[in-house]
């Protein structure tokens, strides 16, 4: 009798837990995939007025406006694609986590490379000029000896 | 000279950071930049906050440059931003159309009566899905709409004296120049 009762508590706390989860934004998705393509989708695109959240996690009331928004564009037919573009062109790429390559994200992308094969010529043009000179790399010695 | 190399790094650095201090005090870096400038306003049918039976769209506004300013009365940089209107509205030579954004319009109307109303007409946007396609994001926000209909200017956050004297009033300028 007890085991039943404890059985029913744990229930009845469990449903309250998804009642109160869905209350804070209760949208009617036809089935389990929509509502997974609408998480994934909201979680890819930034809430603007808190800018280090994404929509779906967000709880401002901007971003629910947009993750509503973003559910009626999903029910009219529009694809993520379609539905990222609605977004972007009043909102600018900034609305999007990931950050397309285009002209103005160019040195975003490739700046790493960039550094890094500096980096790499630096080296190895460093390693080259002291197997010529024969001298150990770790006992390089100084040209007039004032280190600072 | 070789020596100098990793002092010369140093510099480099130190100058990217202080380049990057300097942007960010003379920058907003939360701002976020419209794509709609230079673009057709979007289309709306907004209601009048006085007489909601009236609606106000953008056709009924095309022919002349105006002012959009998105408020609300629970929004605080709006509340400092209202003095700069109230002294400045009518000097600026274009009319000012507040837009009243995801408000009760009785909170609208009774934030108006206390603190005056510097609008020459307001439109309700109760549920702020036209700012949606404005592109706005939070209060205020101040867009200018030439007499085609295509939004030339936008000022996200509140106009100053400076901003107004700098920014608004040359966009104005330029464009009561090019009107024939």
């Amino acid at each position: 009798m007890a085991k039943l009762l404890r059985t029913a508590v744990l229930l009845l706390v469990t449903f309250a837990g998804i009642a109160a989860a869905q209350a804070i934004d209760p949208l009617p998705f036809r089935d389990h995939a929509e509502e997974l393509r609408f998480q994934h989708l909201t979680s890819e695109l930034r809430c603007l007025v808190c800018q280090d959240e994404n929509l779906a996690d967000s709880n401002a009331d901007f971003a629910r406006d947009l993750r509503h928004k973003v559910f009626e564009l999903m029910q009219q037919g529009k694809n993520d694609a379609q539905i990222k573009q609605y977004l972007v062109d009043r909102y600018s790429d900034f609305v999007l986590y990931d950050p397309p390559v285009n002209h103005r994200t160019w040195l975003l992308w490739f700046g790493p490379l960039l550094i890094l094969i500096a980096g790499a010529l630096v080296v190895a043009n460093t390693i080259r000029k002291r197997s010529r000179s024969g001298a150990p790399a770790a006992a390089a010695p100084t040209e007039n000896g004032d280190d600072w | 000279m070789s020596r100098l190399l990793p002092f010369f790094a140093f510099m480099l650095l130190a100058a990217l950071l202080g380049f990057g201090i300097w942007w960010n005090s003379a920058h907003d870096p939360t701002a976020v930049p419209s794509p709609l400038i230079n673009k057709p306003a979007p289309d709306f049918a907004l209601p009048m906050l006085d007489t909601p039976a009236k609606t106000v769209s953008k056709q009924s506004l095309l022919g002349k440059p105006y002012l959009v300013n998105v408020f609300a009365s629970w929004c605080f940089a709006c509340g400092e931003e209202h003095p700069v209107l109230m002294a400045e509205s009518k000097d600026l030579g274009v009319p000012l159309i507040g837009y009243d954004y995801k408000d009760d319009p009785q909170d609208a109307k009774a934030w108006l009566a206390q603190h005056g109303n510097p609008y020459d007409m307001v439109i309700a946007d109760t549920s702020g899905h036209t700012a949606i396609d404005f592109g706005v994001y939070g209060a205020p926000e101040t867009f200018l709409i030439d007499g085609k209909g295509v939004i030339r200017y936008k000022r996200i956050g509140p106009l100053t004296p400076e901003v107004i004297a700098q920014q608004l009033k040359p966009a104005i300028e330029a464009l009561q120049k090019e009107a024939p």
